[in-house]
């Protein structure tokens, strides 16, 4: 009895691991920028909690202070505290990243779903128009939109700059997503939606759109290092996020354009904080590609 | 192959085309009004009559499919108008600073190829080595840092460790190419290092692609050297998509130059665009985006020749 039991071979159930654990596990450098966005989340999140100042008062007795104790990355030429006014810059990158892109890559992938659903003539017309936009480099087209549509200011967050960060994604994700649900249109259970009677929307929504998760994913986490730096480009030219407001880009033009030949500290750590976040994006976005779906092209 | 050509140059018009009609729409949707504001800028008063008659002379009391009449009729006769601000034809404006302009991006794509066509292949040949590891990083990190940014730590490292800063004159390079170069070797290297990191990874991916392929496992087959399978048989069917990409880039590289030429303070079409943008110069913004759009579809079209060329599949589709 007992050595029937030795040698019979002990039946194992597969551990299933959670998607998050086996995404940890296999791309560690992906990993790694997954990390330092949760810290940047974390941070902007309780930013009144972990700022050791408040980012808008001005200190006329520490102007542009090297790196000290009191403060550790230095102080800007009003006296402002340059740790505290990167980590309020985070929220600001963030929410304008996360929004724009979220707009930019949903309109696209909406686009790129209808164009590659009804096809003909209305897939021409939409495809023309997205070479249109195409034809012009990013910080061109956002620079336009944003001339054009002015400030609109709610809640602090400019909404009009997140329309002028989303507009050049669109094209781009409609083209993608276009060509993936073009091989899903040829599926037969598309026919079977058809024959059983369901609304384009329906069969768009449910039946088209669970199949092109993969290719959105991966672009809107692209999309947002992108519209980090571009939110960066348009404040520091002055054409973004206005003072007093905290912003990476904004800290490295103006009064920092003039004195970081003395103050370096002042243009050298928000640069430090945009490369880091964009940096932290692309290394999740590219594992992230590589784990989905590898094929896909940005 | 003419046919092929023929085609896809006359797919160019109904794109530039629909380019000239967004500019057109999203500039008269603009708040504020040029006539107002270059009067108050010149400080005069400002009365009714005046601004009715500045905005005759730059026509636009016309109605809206007259003002685009009149553009289109300009540009077809090659005339691109009087700049609405300074008074001064556009064509002459944007000569003066094109100049500039393509010498940086000429000047950095030059740099950015020497790098990356090397970085990526030896990435390729040495995968998952610790010197692979590397150039990645460096690839990765050059998509990270703002070109703007990294213009301004040039200056700073070279004021810092040589007490020395890039001239702030232009000077044409055929009157003073020493002068010329050390002003311009610097926004050149500030946009072409995250150049050289998306041709870069280009590189990397297009030959470990291809070092996949049969002809390769042929070419070991029969003896050959390690040395020559990668220049000969690997390197040349793969530098089509990293000529794609670098041409794709270059048509790029005039937005990227928008903001560095901010920090470096030259006077390129990337300034001009800023501010005549935000002024509603309308003469000089229409003809700035139709010029940089027209680049851009010229460049795709370079690029689609290229690839028919090279590729007779691609032209009886």
């Amino acid at each position: 009895m007992s050595t029937a039991e030795s040698t019979a071979i002990p039946y194992v159930v597969p551990k299933r691991r959670h998607p998050i654990v086996l995404f940890i596990t296999q791309q560690p450098l992906g990993a790694a920028g997954l990390v330092l966005i949760v810290l940047m989340l974390v941070a902007s999140i309780f930013a009144e909690i972990v700022a050791p100042y408040d980012p808008l008062t001005v200190d006329y007795e520490s102007m542009l202070a090297a790196p000290s104790w009191a403060h550790l990355l230095g102080t800007d030429s009003f006296g402002r505290d340059v740790l505290s006014r990167i980590i309020y810059g985070a929220r600001t990158a963030l929410v304008v990243g996360l929004l724009s892109s979220l707009l930019g890559s949903t309109l696209g992938a909406v686009i790129g779903m209808i164009s590659a659903y009804f096809g003909g003539r209305v897939d021409m017309l939409i495809q023309r128009l997205m070479d249109i936009l195409l034809s012009f480099p990013i910080i061109v087209l956002a620079l336009t939109v944003v001339a054009v549509l002015g400030k609109l200011v709610v809640g602090g967050i400019d909404l009009n700059l997140i329309i002028a960060i989303s507009v050049p994604m669109v094209p781009k994700v409609a083209r993608v997503v276009r060509s993936s649900a073009l091989a899903i249109r040829e599926m037969p259970y598309i026919d079977a939606a058809r024959a059983a009677g369901f609304s384009d929307r329906r069969i768009i929504f449910r039946h088209i759109m669970p199949n092109v998760v993969a290719p959105y994913l991966i672009m809107f986490t692209a999309f947002v290092a992108q519209a980090i730096l571009l939110e960066a480009s348009l404040s520091f030219l002055g054409l973004g996020v206005t003072e007093p407001t905290a912003s990476w880009g904004l800290m490295l033009s103006g009064s920092s354009a003039d004195f970081y030949q003395q103050a370096p500290w002042m243009i050298v750590f928000p640069g430090v904080a945009i490369s880091l976040a964009v940096f932290a994006f692309n290394l999740f976005g590219d594992s992230l590609r590589d784990w989905l779906d590898p094929k896909i092209k940005l | 192959m003419l046919r092929y050509i023929v085609h896809r140059l006359l797919l160019m018009i109904p794109t530039l085309a629909g380019v000239a009609v967004l500019v057109f729409i999203l500039l008269r949707m603009m708040p504020g009004d040029i006539v107002e504001l270059k009067l108050l800028a010149e400080g005069g008063g400002v009365d009714q009559a005046t601004i009715a008659m500045e905005r005759a002379r730059l026509g636009l009391d016309k109605s809206l499919l007259g003002q685009f009449w009149d553009w289109m009729k300009g540009l077809a006769t090659g005339d691109l108008g009087i700049s609405m601000w300074t008074g001064r034809p556009v064509s002459e404006e944007i000569a003066s600073r094109l100049e500039l302009s393509l010498q940086v991006a000429l000047m950095a794509t030059v740099l950015a190829t020497v790098i990356a066509i090397p970085l990526g292949t030896i990435s390729a040949i040495f995968k998952d080595t610790w010197i692979d590891q590397t150039i990645r990083v460096f690839a990765i990190a050059g998509l990270a840092v703002p070109s703007f940014w990294l213009g301004m730590i040039i200056i700073l490292t070279l004021l810092l460790s040589f007490n020395w800063i890039p001239p702030l004159t232009y000077v044409p390079i055929y009157e003073d190419p020493w002068h010329n170069l050390s002003q311009l070797i610097w926004p050149a290297l500030a946009v072409g290092y995250r150049y050289s990191a998306v041709a870069t990874r280009m590189t990397r991916s297009t030959i470990l692609e291809v070092m996949q392929e049969d002809y390769i496992r042929t070419a070991r087959a029969k003896g050959l050297r390690e040395r020559i399978v990668v220049a000969r048989h690997a390197m040349r069917n793969a530098m089509l998509p990293v000529i794609t990409v670098i041409g794709l880039e270059f048509a790029f590289l005039i937005g990227g130059l928008v903001v560095t030429e901010q920090v470096f303070n030259l006077n390129g079409l990337g300034k001009l665009f800023v501010e005549t943008v935000t002024r509603g110069d309308f003469t000089m913004v229409q003809a700035l985006v139709m010029l940089i759009a027209a680049f851009f579809i010229f460049v795709n079209f370079v690029v689609d020749l290229l690839y028919a060329a090279f590729d007779p599949r691609v032209r009886y589709r």
